[in-house]
């Protein structure tokens, strides 16, 4: 039997030698094939004694069976290396850049904007639009801003040719008039009326150009009116307004007296950064306060019974404390070079 | 306004530094902008006196000068000031002392010892004066600190206060209101009546007393007005921003600014008969002070005399009327003009005045005759003179009316959201001269004359709040009824619009809303746009009706800096006439979005062939921000576009916007490059968005044909889907075009169409013989609706 373990030894040789799938095919041939050594050998099983028969069959098909897992060894061998040739073939250089199209970006300003609204909407406040050509009695009258206030003055206001009725809207706070007209028709003969928050994001215009100005800028109005809200509702809203947005829960915050025809008690509010290029110095970043009886009256409520207050930012003075712009004008420039930074 | 911290100081003197007293002030309210030293940090500089100056042996400019510095011996300056002469008295700057910026120490000029700097004013930073030396008052003390004998430890605040608040246009108001913030004494000037000893009086007539309801005026003769005022007052001046002039208008000045109370000077020989308080007569004309000549307008108040109009009342003096160094005799004028006869009106005449920024806040009406007393005094000790008694014209019944005013204390903590008692309310009005009285429904309060700003209730609230402060009250967390705001499916957001936009590789942008009326002719063939009455610049004067011609400058822009390849798109208002308009009447004033593409289709890559954006790339930006909605395109002109290459895009039968490449005569114009491809549409459409509807779907097979018509070169493929999808039968499922052919093999006046229609049946596999009929229904519906043959 010795020389049937010296054919195994043989076979996984000759088939450890074979470099490919058709010379292994033909190294099979040899061993098990129609004239292969272990065939030949099972041919001559006839011829001897039935209790040999049985005992040398049997080492043969062990031998076979060896011989056939060498082949199935070296088939699965030659097989994977063949796959793994491929596969260098094919190799990508993966640090090419991928190949399509590119991406675009949103104005820095609108992506404060949608912040503002996403901040304000989480605390139910809803979002309102309103004309950008305005009129004098929306602008002025109802704010409580009489007639010959320095605001209604050509410096300030751009009015338009053949009319003195309207205005390019010098502030978002127009909106504050409109919202509460209108939701004061929605609850027309009801007993209670819901509370009246809303915020108003948009473009604001006044005669004026320079490295801080521009004839052209956003603000974003807040009102809340409902039948106890007060000066301390306001300050914790915009407190934790300007934390959210800033992202920065040490950053400080002041009102201090101020005033504006149609708030009372108003307030501005400066914060002051506790890190960064800004650290330490107060920043004026919004006007507010108590929504004034007569702005009330206007809107069709009645002081007695609702309180509110109202707030106004500019939206592009929170862009440019959040990222950091130092010029004004480059907001409305169209520079690629500028705007591209905002992806 | 602008004020020293040590004159203030003098009224009131709280334990407070400079920084906490300034601190303290911003947080009532009276902002304080800027707080500037008057002087340097320096030190070790005194007075010396130049006891003899010598000609540097070696430098023309030098000169060598001996200074008695108070301690016996001479010490050796060189110095370049050209003023430099014996018997001055100057700053020395000693060996050891700190200026800004230098360390003085002991030095060989040129060969020559100098111990120590003789300084003029700017390099002590005292002013920008560097003509020559500081000349010091001839009785300093040589070997004086130069720190204390000019007071130079002091600071000169700017406070912008409101407009509410004209009460602290004044040192008195200012430290009436830090008094009360911190309880310390209040110490204002003692006015003591000036008895007169001549009985010299000019008559005073108000004929509109209702702009004018108070004026008091008072002869002074005698007075020398080459007299100097004296150091500390202009001292104090100056470090109110106020210029020394000469002593009679220095005593005027100083009095607005220590009471704040506007006073005018005539030269009392330039006057004839009584002084009328009148509005003007048709023809009149005033020199100002300012030497600027005005026409009063009808409702500017003026002051005359029985000849002529010498002055604006409360906005100016006139140039002839006014007191000069020759004058002797004075005519003093405090008047009290109400806020409504001055508010606005200095502004016509293109400038603010002292006493108009003053009038037009309002002044306290209790106050000429007091101020008339403090200046005659100060005029009295300065230039001499003998005084005449006080003259007053009143109108008592046209004075402002102090009424008291009501605040319920519950009133007040519910808005303000804290839990005062009313006692604390009553102490902190109380401490700003507010008079407080109590009755059933709450506090009764009346205001002082100076105050103009406490009408209504909610103007006590707020002096109660400003007084307690706004710190103390908290910010709470807000409390109010919750309901889910909407969030629609239907109409998306503005913001998921331009986040589409972004994705697809558009940079937003925002330009102005008004802009150059030649784009609007040009590029939007509006001859009358929406004027501005008055725009800052020609180029920003007309209200666009479009976003287009805006995005078209962007791109000539950035191409000047080599940004070739430019996707910007910009969602804003546009404004046109409307004879209707809401919600303004006589405008519309629609949202749109366009976008503007130009240069390569895709970013520079390696990866993929260079191409110019076209027509059609755009377009399918389009059909991605429509989504699943239907839309068509019709060739469509307008003025900023290819007329062959621009289309309208209709949806619901409506025309939402257009799309197309810009006209070649504007890419030239422009310096545009190659052509880009623009579209601009109704924000609002754009927003609709479909809600999606589950339908049953079939699991049948789907059989495929493929299908090529001839059809004419200009016919519109839009128009050939439409015929075959009108005729196709129930089982075609769907019909795309997959390829335009032109060219070899096909008449040169034609085109291929190539479609694919996908059929498949609810219910069951289909046959070939029905495929082959709705095939035969389709090409006899295109030949016979089109004229189109299947191709061979």
């Amino acid at each position: 039997m010795d020389n049937l373990d010296q054919l195994v030894v043989e076979a996984e040789t000759a088939f450890a030698a074979a470099l490919d799938g058709t010379q292994l095919e033909q190294v099979k041939a040899r061993f098990l094939g129609k004239a292969g050594s272990l065939t030949e050998r099972l041919k001559k099983l006839g011829a001897l004694p039935a209790e040999e028969r049985r005992m040398a069959g049997a080492e043969i098909n062990r031998a076979k069976g060896a011989i056939e897992a060498a082949l199935e060894a070296r088939r699965a061998a030659l097989r994977g290396a063949r796959l793994q040739e491929q596969l260098a073939a094919e190799a990508l250089d993966v640090t090419l850049p991928g190949r399509g199209t590119g991406n675009g970006g949103l104005h820095p300003v609108s992506r404060t904007q949608e912040r503002v609204e996403a901040l304000f909407r989480s605390i139910g406040f809803v979002v309102a639009d309103g004309p950008e050509i305005e009129t004098d009695w929306h602008n002025f009258t109802a704010l409580n801003t009489p007639e010959n206030h320095p605001a209604r003055s050509m410096h300030d206001t751009f009015y338009l040719e053949g009319r003195d009725d309207v205005m390019l809207r010098t502030h978002t706070s127009p909106v504050q008039i409109r919202a509460m007209m209108e939701h004061v028709r929605h609850y027309a003969g009801e007993q209670t009326m819901a509370d009246v928050r809303v915020i108003a994001p948009g473009r604001v215009y006044r005669v004026d150009s320079d490295a801080t100005h521009s004839p052209m800028f956003h603000q974003v109005e807040g009102l809340w009116v409902g039948e106890n809200v007060s000066f301390a509702d306001l300050k914790g809203v915009v407190a934790d307004f300007l934390r959210k947005f800033f992202e920065s829960e040490d950053l400080r915050v002041r009102f201090r007296p101020s005033f504006f025809p149609f708030t009372e008690p108003s307030a501005e509010i400066d914060v002051a950064f506790m890190s960064g290029a800004l650290e330490g110095s107060w920043l004026e970043i919004a006007g507010c306060g108590m929504v004034h009886p007569n702005v009330l009256r206007f809107g069709g409520i009645d002081p007695e019974r609702y309180t509110g207050f109202a707030f106004g930012m500019g939206l592009d003075r929170l862009t440019m404390l959040r990222y950091g712009v130092n010029d004004l004008r480059l907001f409305f420039e169209g520079d690629l070079r500028f705007l591209s930074q905002f992806r | 306004m602008q004020f020293s911290e040590q004159w203030l100081r003098s009224l009131v003197n709280p334990e407070l530094d400079s920084a906490a007293l300034s601190h303290l002030l911003t947080m009532a309210g009276l902002e304080v902008e800027a707080s500037d030293p008057v002087a340097a940090d320096f030190s070790g500089v005194v007075v010396a006196t130049i006891v003899s100056t010598e000609k540097h042996p070696s430098a023309d400019k030098l000169k060598v000068c001996k200074v008695d510095a108070g301690h016996g011996e001479l010490l050796q300056i060189v110095c370049g000031a050209p003023n430099a002469e014996a018997g001055m008295k100057v700053p020395l700057a000693k060996v050891g002392a700190q200026l800004p910026g230098i360390a003085i120490k002991a030095a060989k000029l040129r060969g020559v010892e100098s111990c120590g700097m003789l300084c003029s004013a700017r390099e002590l930073g005292l002013s920008a004066d560097h003509a020559g030396l500081l000349a010091l008052p001839e009785d300093a003390v040589p070997g004086a600190d130069l720190r204390a004998l000019l007071s130079l430890d002091d600071i000169a605040h700017t406070i912008k206060l409101t407009p509410n608040r004209s009460d602290c246009l004044s040192l008195s108001g200012v430290a009436r209101e830090l008094a009360a913030l911190t309880g310390a004494p209040l110490t204002l000037p003692e006015i003591v009546a000036v008895a007169p000893s001549i009985d010299d009086r000019r008559a005073v007539v108000l004929d509109a007393p209702a702009a004018c309801p108070r004026y008091c005026g008072r002869i002074v003769r005698g007075v020398n007005a080459r007299a100097d005022s004296p150091a500390w007052m202009k001292q104090r001046l100056e470090r109110s921003g106020v210029r020394s002039i000469s002593a009679l208008v220095d005593v005027t000045n100083y009095v607005m600014l220590e009471l704040g109370q506007p006073l005018h000077i005539f030269d009392d020989s330039k006057l004839s008969g009584a002084i009328h308080v009148r509005f003007p007569r048709e023809g009149e004309s005033v020199l100002l002070l300012n030497e600027q000549t005005v026409q009063p307008a009808a409702d500017t108040l003026l002051i005359a005399d029985e000849a002529r109009p010498l002055a604006l009342g409360g906005i100016m003096g006139g140039e002839d009327s006014g007191v000069t160094l020759d004058t002797v005799d004075v005519f003093l004028e405090g008047a009290f003009f109400t806020p409504e006869a001055i508010a606005g009106r200095a502004r016509v005449y293109g400038f603010t005045s002292d006493a108009s920024h003053r009038y037009e806040r309002g002044v306290d009406f209790e106050l000429p005759a007091r101020a008339i007393e403090r200046a005659t005094r100060l005029i009295l000790d300065i230039c001499g003179g003998a005084a005449g008694p006080v003259v007053e014209a009143l109108a008592a019944e046209q004075l402002p009316a102090r009424l008291p005013v009501r605040v319920r204390p519950a009133r007040a903590r519910r808005v303000l959201g804290i839990d005062l008692p009313d006692d604390v309310m009553v102490a902190l009005l109380e401490s700003v001269h507010l008079t407080v009285a109590r009755d059933a429904q709450g506090l009764v309060v009346t205001p002082p004359s100076f105050r103009f700003d406490i009408e209504i209730e909610e103007d006590l609230i707020e002096e109660i709040a400003r007084l307690h402060g706004y710190e103390a009250i908290p910010a709470l967390p807000p409390k109010g009824t919750m309901a889910m705001l909407e969030c629609t499916e239907s109409a998306r957001t503005g913001w998921s619009v331009r986040r589409s936009l972004a994705a697809r590789d558009y940079q937003e942008v925002i330009n102005y809303a008004f802009v150059d009326a030649a784009w609007e002719r040009d590029l939007c063939a509006n001859a009358h746009p929406i004027r501005l009455a008055n725009p800052i610049a020609s180029q920003m004067s007309v209200m666009r009706t479009s976003l287009i011609p805006g995005l078209i400058a962007n791109l000539a822009e950035n191409r000047k800096h080599q940004h070739a390849r430019v996707r910007v798109f910009e969602a804003g208002r546009c404004f046109e006439r409307a004879v209707e308009g809401a919600p303004v009447s006589g405008y519309d004033q629609p949202l749109k979005l366009a976008a503007l593409a130009a240069g390569t289709a895709q970013p520079e890559q390696w990866g993929a062939p260079h191409r110019a954006v076209d027509f059609y790339d755009v377009k399918s930006d389009v059909e991605a921000l429509l989504g699943t909605r239907e839309f068509s395109c019709v060739a469509h002109a307008h003025p900023a576009l290819h007329p062959g290459r621009s289309a309208a895009i209709i949806v619901d039968g409506r025309v939402i916007g257009v799309v197309g490449e810009v006209h070649p005569v504007w890419v030239e114009r422009y310096d545009l490059g190659s052509a880009p491809v623009v579209f601009e549409l109704d924000l609002d459409a754009v927003v609709q968005a479909g809600v999606p509807a589950y339908r049953e779907f079939s699991r049948m097979p789907v059989v495929a044909r493929d299908l090529a018509l001839v059809v004419d070169l200009g016919q519109a493929a839009e128009a050939v889907l439409d015929v075959l999808r009108g005729t196709a039968p129930q089982i075609v499922r769907s019909i795309s075009l997959f390829d335009v052919y032109h060219g070899r093999g096909i008449d040169p006046e034609k085109k291929s169409l190539a479609f694919r229609v996908l059929m498949q049946d609810t219910q069951r596999t289909l046959e070939d013989a029905e495929v082959d009929a709705a095939i035969a229904v389709i090409v006899r519906g295109a030949e016979s609706a089109l004229g189109a043959r299947l191709r061979g």
